[in-house]
C-alpha cells in the first residue's frame, strides 16, 4: 500500500479528464466544484480516496473525480461502499446518491449503512425528482406534485431525508444547498472528518425537470428569512436582524417566535452532540409543511463505534488470541483418526 | 412382538449397514445420527450421511411433517452414497414409522419406541391399529422397546424429573444401536463430558440413558443378534469427517491463503447456506471478514466492494438469493472484478423446499442475468470435493477477473464423508498480482494507466486497487472502451466488448485438464453427470459393470465454460444419459451446444438419486 504522507494537492489533482455532462445550469455543477475544491484541504491523497455512486444524475460525479471510483447499481452504493470500507478501513470512502437512488430503490442499504455507522461520507443530492429518467416524481416530492408519472398530482407522502437518517441512528446528519459553495465545503469537511457514517442532504436544483423547487428557501432574496443556520453552541436565531428564534413549548413542540417577544433565554441553544436525537429530529421536521423556515448545517454529530474498525478489531483480536491462521490446524479442527 | 432370536455374544461380521434414525424434530435424531457417524468414522469405517429434516423449526409434534431423520451408511469398503434402502429403521414414534417405513428394505429391522405408540400418536398419523401389534409389519424384524420408560427409570436415581429424563431417550436408542452394531460407547461418553461440561444434569441423564440402552441390548433376549462392520481399507493417513458446507467454508479460507488475499464474505442467512457464514465467522484469525448483510443484494454488493478494494470477495446463498444478486453479478461481469457467488441449491421455485435438495439452479447460474453476461460455473460433486471446488472457483475468479458461480446443493451441504486431510503444501497456489505501474505509453512518450488493457493470454484486465498511487480510475456499469475504460456507447465498441467478455470466459477451458472418462471408454452408453449425482452414478456404474455391462461415465466439474473436448467425447456414444436433480437443464445445454441426442434422467423430488434408480435407466437404455 502507498505511504500516506500527504503531498500537497490542488483542485486539478482531484479532477479527472472526463468532460462533465450534466444539463447546463444544473445544481450538480456547483456541488462538484465544492467537492473538488475541498479535497486538497482535507489532507488526504487521491489514491486513498474512493467515490462510490449508484445510478441517477448525481451518480455520475465519480467519473469527474481523479480518485478510485465506481459508478455502480441503482440504490446499491452504500452496500458496495460498505464492502470497500470493511475490506480497507485505511481508505476514505464517499457515497454519492440522490433522493430516488438513496431513499427509494436503495433505502434499505442507506439505513443499514447508517445504523452500522460505517465510515462513509454520504452526499445525497435531493432534487425531489427523477432527472435521469426524465421527470417522474420521487420519494421526496411533495404531495400533489404533477410529474410525468403523476399527471393528476402525487398522492404519496414524501420522506424527510434527515428524519429518516436520524431514525436510522445516524451519528452525523447535516443539510446544505447547491447555491452556497462555502457552506457546502464546510458541511462536507465536517462530514468527512466525522468518524462513522455521515449523512448530508444537499438541496439541489434540477433546472430541467423541477426548476426552482427550493427557491422559496434558498433564493437570495428570501434566504435571510427562510434559512436557519445551525451553529453548534449558539442560540438558534435567524432573520435579517437575527430577530427570530426557535423555542420549545411546554408540549415539547418547536416553534418559531420573535426573540423580542420571548426573550433571548427562551431560544434553544443548538447542541449537535446531544446523545438523544429527539431535538435534532424535531429540527429536521421544522419545515415539514414546506413553507416554514428551514434549518441548515449540522443537526447531529455524536461519537459512536465505527463499524469497519470494529470488524478489524475482531480480526486482530482473533489473530492475537489464536495466533495467525494455520490451514493444517483448521483442517484437523473437527477431530481426526489415523489409518495405518 | 416379533420372533425372539437366540442371543449371541459373538458378533456376526457384515460388510455394510444403513441405519436411519427417525423421530420427531424435538427428539434429537440429527444429534443421534451424528454421534453414530462420528463413532463409526473414528472406528475406521467408510461412510456417507444424509440428514433429512423438516422446513418448520417446530412442526406440530407427532405429525408426519414434523419427522426429522438422519440416514448413515457405514461400510468396510469404499462407498459414496448414504445408501438406497436402510437396513435398520429406528422409529421414535408412529409418525416416524409412517414416514419412513417405505424406505426400509424388506426384511429390515425396525427398532421402535413402544411407549410413543399410544392411541393419540397413532391416531395423529392415521393408524387405526397399532402396527407393532397387528401383523402389518410381518415382513420386517420388529424390536419394540419401551425407550421412554426405561430412560426415565435409568435417570430416576439421578433425581432428574421424569419429563426432563424422557428427553434423553435418543441416547437410549443410540446405546441400543451401538450395542447391536458393536460401536464403542467411550467416544460418546467423552463427547458428553465435553459438550455438557457445565450442565451436569443433562450430561448425567444422557450418559445414564446411553448405558441403559447398551445394557438393554446386552441383557435382553428380544434384541438377539449382534453385528459388526469392520474398518474399511482406506489409504493410510490422517482422516477427518466433514460436511460439504464445512469443507466449502474451509476451501474459501484456503483459497484466501493460497492467493495471499484476505477473504471478505457478505452473506444473508438462508437455508441451506447459512452454515458457511457461521463457519467462516469463526475463522477471523485467517483475516476473514464476515458481514451479515441487510439483504441478499447488499451481501453481493459488499463482496463486490471488497473485491474492488483488493480482497477475495465472496457471497454465499441459495437459489432465491441468487435471483436477488443477479444485478450485482452483472455489474461484476461489466466491471470485470473477481467475485465468488456460492449457491447451495435447494428445491424451488420460490421458497420451495428449503431443507430438501435439488440441482435446478443451473439455468439461473448459466443464464440468469440481463444482457450478454457469461460467467464461469464450477460444481462440487461430493462433500469433500466442496473444499477443492471452492479453491478452483476462487482461482478462476482471481486469475480471469470475473464473477464465478459455485454450485453445491443441500445434500452435499449437510451430508458428510471421511476425508484424508490434505497437506496444505499439496494445494495449488493462486498467483495474484495487483498492477502497480502505468501500463500504456502514449504517442508522446507519456504513460498512463488503462484499466481495461487486457492480458493477451487470459484477456483478464489489470487489478489496480485503491491505495495505489498514480493508478486512480473509475469503473462502472456503463459500457466502456476496451483499453482505456472510458465510457463508450459506440456500436462497434459495444459489440467488441461483448465478444471480448465472452472470449475471456471461453478461454478458461483452454486451461483445463482433458476430460476424464471413467468406467469403459469403449462402451456404447455414456453417463454425463454433474454435481451431487456423483455418488449415485458411481454406485450404479459399478453395479452395471459388475453385471458385465460396459458403461462410460463423464462427471463435469466445470459447467461453464464446458470442456473443449466434451463434444467430441459425447459424440462417440450411441446413448448419452444425463442424470439431473432437475428437469433436464444440462441435457438441454449439451443438446444445443453439440447437437447430440442426450437424454435426461430427471428427478425433482427433493431427494438425491438412489443408485438403483440410475442403474434402472442404464439397464433400460442398453436393451
Ligand atoms: S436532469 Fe436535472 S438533475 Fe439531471 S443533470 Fe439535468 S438538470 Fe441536473
Amino acid at each position: 500500500m502507498s505511504d500516506t504522507t500527504v503531498t500537497l494537492t490542488t483542485k486539478k489533482d482531484w479532477s479527472s479528464d472526463q468532460e462533465v455532462r450534466w444539463c447546463p445550469g444544473c445544481g450538480d455543477y456547483g456541488i462538484l466544484q465544492a467537492v473538488q475544491q475541498l479535497m486538497p484541504e482535507l489532507g488526504v491523497a487521491p489514491e486513498n480516496t474512493v467515490f462510490i455512486s449508484g445510478i441517477g444524475c448525481s451518480s455520475r460525479l465519480p467519473y469527474y473525480m481523479n480518485t478510485y471510483g465506481m459508478h455502480s447499481i441503482h440504490g446499491r452504493a452504500p452496500a458496495i461502499a460498505t464492502g470497500v470500507a470493511v475490506a480497507r478501513p485505511d481508505l476514505d470512502v464517499w457515497v454519492i446518491t440522490g433522493d430516488g437512488d438513496g431513499l427509494s430503490i436503495g433505502g434499505n442499504h442507506l439505513i443499514h449503512a447508517l445504523r452500522r455507522n460505517v465510515n462513509l461520507t454520504i452526499l445525497m443530492f435531493n432534487n425531489r425528482i427523477y432527472g435521469l429518467t426524465k421527470g417522474q416524481y420521487s420519494p421526496t416530492s411533495e404531495v400533489g406534485k404533477v410529474s410525468k408519472s403523476t399527471p393528476f398530482g402525487s398522492v404519496d407522502t414524501p420522506f424527510n431525508p434527515l428524519a429518516v437518517a436520524l431514525g436510522a441512528e445516524a451519528s452525523f446528519v447535516a443539510r446544505t444547498h447547491d447555491l452556497d459553495r462555502q457552506h457546502m465545503m464546510e458541511t462536507f469537511r465536517a462530514a468527512h472528518d466525522h468518524r462513522g457514517a455521515a449523512f448530508v442532504e444537499i438541496y439541489q436544483n434540477c433546472n430541467v425537470f423541477n426548476d426552482g423547487q427550493f427557491n422559496h428557501v434558498t433564493k437570495r432574496t428570501v434566504r435571510d428569512e427562510m434559512m436557519i443556520d445551525l451553529v453548534h453552541g449558539e442560540p438558534i436565531r435567524f432573520g435579517a436582524e437575527r430577530q427570530r428564534g426557535v423555542t420549545m413549548g411546554s408540549d415539547g413542540a418547536l416553534r418559531i417566535l420573535e426573540v423580542a417577544d420571548v426573550g433571548e433565554d427562551a431560544i434553544l441553544v443548538h447542541d449537535a452532540t446531544r446523545p438523544d436525537p429527539s431535538l435534532a429530529f424535531a429540527l429536521a421536521r421544522l419545515n415539514t409543511d414546506d413553507v416554514s423556515p428551514t434549518p441548515f448545517g449540522v443537526f447531529r454529530q455524536v461519537e459512536r463505534v465505527e463499524y469497519a474498525s470494529s470488524v478489524s478489531a475482531q480480526v486482530a483480536a482473533a489473530s492475537e488470541h489464536k495466533g495467525p491462521g494455520d490451514l493444517a490446524t483448521l483442517l484437523r479442527s473437527n477431530g481426526t483418526w489415523t489409518v495405518d | 412382538m416379533s420372533e425372539t432370536l437366540r442371543r449371541s455374544t459373538e458378533a456376526e461380521v457384515i460388510n455394510r449397514l444403513v441405519v436411519r434414525f427417525a423421530g420427531d424434530s424435538g427428539d434429537g435424531m440429527q444429534l443421534t445420527g451424528d454421534r453414530f457417524t462420528s463413532v463409526s468414522a473414528a472406528f475406521g469405517n467408510d461412510l456417507s450421511t444424509l440428514p433429512d429434516f423438516p422446513a418448520e423449526i417446530r412442526a406440530p409434534a407427532g405429525t408426519i411433517n414434523g419427522v426429522s431423520s438422519f440416514q448413515v451408511h457405514i461400510s468396510d469398503h469404499d462407498i459414496t452414497t448414504p445408501g438406497d434402502e436402510p437396513n435398520v429403521l429406528v422409529a421414535m414414534n408412529p409418525a416416524a414409522l409412517r414416514a419412513d417405513l417405505h424406505r426400509l428394505e424388506i426384511g429390515g429391522t425396525i427398532i421402535a419406541n413402544e411407549d410413543a405408540f399410544d392411541e393419540r400418536n397413532l391416531e395423529k398419523v392415521g393408524y387405526a391399529t397399532n402396527p407393532l401389534e397387528d401383523d402389518s409389519l410381518a415382513n420386517y424384524r420388529v424390536i419394540a422397546v419401551p425407550m421412554s420408560s426405561l430412560t426415565k427409570e435409568a435417570c430416576a436415581p439421578l433425581g432428574v424429573k421424569p419429563r426432563d429424563a424422557e428427553r434423553s431417550k435418543n441416547f437410549f436408542a443410540l446405546g441400543l444401536v451401538s450395542w447391536m452394531y458393536s460401536r464403542p460407547l467411550e467416544p460418546t461418553v467423552e463427547w458428553l463430558e465435553a459438550k455438557f461440561a457445565d450442565k451436569e444434569t443433562v450430561r448425567e441423564a444422557n450418559r445414564a440413558a446411553l448405558l441403559a440402552g447398551h445394557s438393554f441390548g446386552e441383557t435382553t433376549e428380544a434384541v438377539g443378534h449382534r453385528y459388526e462392520v469392520n474398518p474399511a481399507q482406506m489409504p493410510p493417513g490422517e482422516y477427518t469427517n466433514v460436511t460439504g458446507n464445512t469443507a466449502l467454508a474451509w476451501g474459501l479460507v484456503a483459497a484466501g491463503q493460497l492467493a495471499k488475499l484476505p477473504v471478505t464474505l457478505g452473506s444473508y442467512p438462508i437455508t441451506p447456506a447459512s452454515d458457511i457464514l457461521h463457519e467462516l465467522s469463526r475463522h477471523k484469525n485467517f483475516g476473514v471478514r464476515t458481514v451479515q448483510a441487510e439483504d441478499e443484494i447488499a451481501a453481493a454488493g459488499m463482496a463486490l466492494g471488497a473485491a474492488f478494494a483488493g480482497h477475495l470477495g465472496v457471497t454465499t446463498t441459495s437459489g432465491p438469493g441468487v435471483a436477488l444478486k443477479s444485478e450485482t453479478i452483472s455489474l461484476a461481469v461489466a466491471t470485470e472484478l473477481p467475485m465468488l457467488i456460492v449457491d447451495i441449491q435447494r428445491g424451488g421455485p420460490s421458497t420451495g423446499l428449503p431443507t430438501k435438495t435439488e440441482a435446478a439452479d443451473l439455468n439461473i447460474a448459466m443464464f440468469g442475468r440481463h444482457g450478454e453476461a457469461p460467467l464461469p460455473i464450477v460444481a462440487s460433486y461430493s462433500p469433500v470435493h466442496c473444499f477443492y471446488a471452492a479453491i478452483e472457483a476462487a482461482r478462476i475468479a482471481l486469475i480471469y477477473r470475473t464473477p464465478v458461480i459455485l454450485l453445491s446443493d443441500g445434500y452435499l451441504a449437510n451430508g458428510s464423508e471421511p476425508w484424508r486431510v490434505p497437506d496444505p503444501a499439496e494445494l495449488p497456489t493462486i498467483p495474484v498480482e495487483f498492477t502497480t505501474e502505468h501500463n500504456h505509453v502514449n504517442d508522446d512518450g507519456s504513460t498512463e494507466f488503462w484499466p481495461f488493457l487486457r492480458d493477451p493470454d487470459t484477456l483478464a484486465r489489470p487489478w489496480a486497487i485503491p491505495g495505489t498511487p498514480g493508478l486512480m480510475h473509475r469503473i462502472g456499469g456503463l459500457e466502456k472502451a476496451d483499453g482505456t475504460g472510458n465510457i463508450d456507447y459506440t456500436p462497434e465498441n459495444h459489440e467488441k466488448m461483448v465478444q471480448l467478455r465472452a472470449a475471456k470466459i471461453s478461454r478458461i477451458a483452454d486451461d483445463l485438464a482433458p476430460t476424464e472418462i471413467q468406467g469403459d471408454p469403449d462402451a456404447e452408453i455414456c453417463i454425463l453427470g454433474w454435481g451431487s449425482t456423483w455418488a449415485a452414478i458411481d454406485s450404479a456404474v459399478q453395479r452395471r459393470r459388475r453385471a458385465g455391462e460396459k458403461v462410460a461415465w463423464v462427471h463435469l466439474m466445470h459447467l461453464s465454460p464446458l470442456p473443449n473436448d466434451l463434444g467430441d467425447i459425447l459424440r462417440r456414444y450411441r446413448t448419452v444419459l444425463v442424470p439431473e436433480l432437475n428437469s433436464g437443464q444440462l441435457t438441454r445445454i449439451v443438446r444445443a451446444e453439440y447437437l447430440i441426442d442426450a437424454t435426461a434422467i430427471s428427478k425433482v423430488a427433493g431427494l438425491p438419486f438412489t443408485a438403483r434408480e440410475i442403474e434402472h435407466h442404464i439397464e433400460e437404455a442398453s436393451r
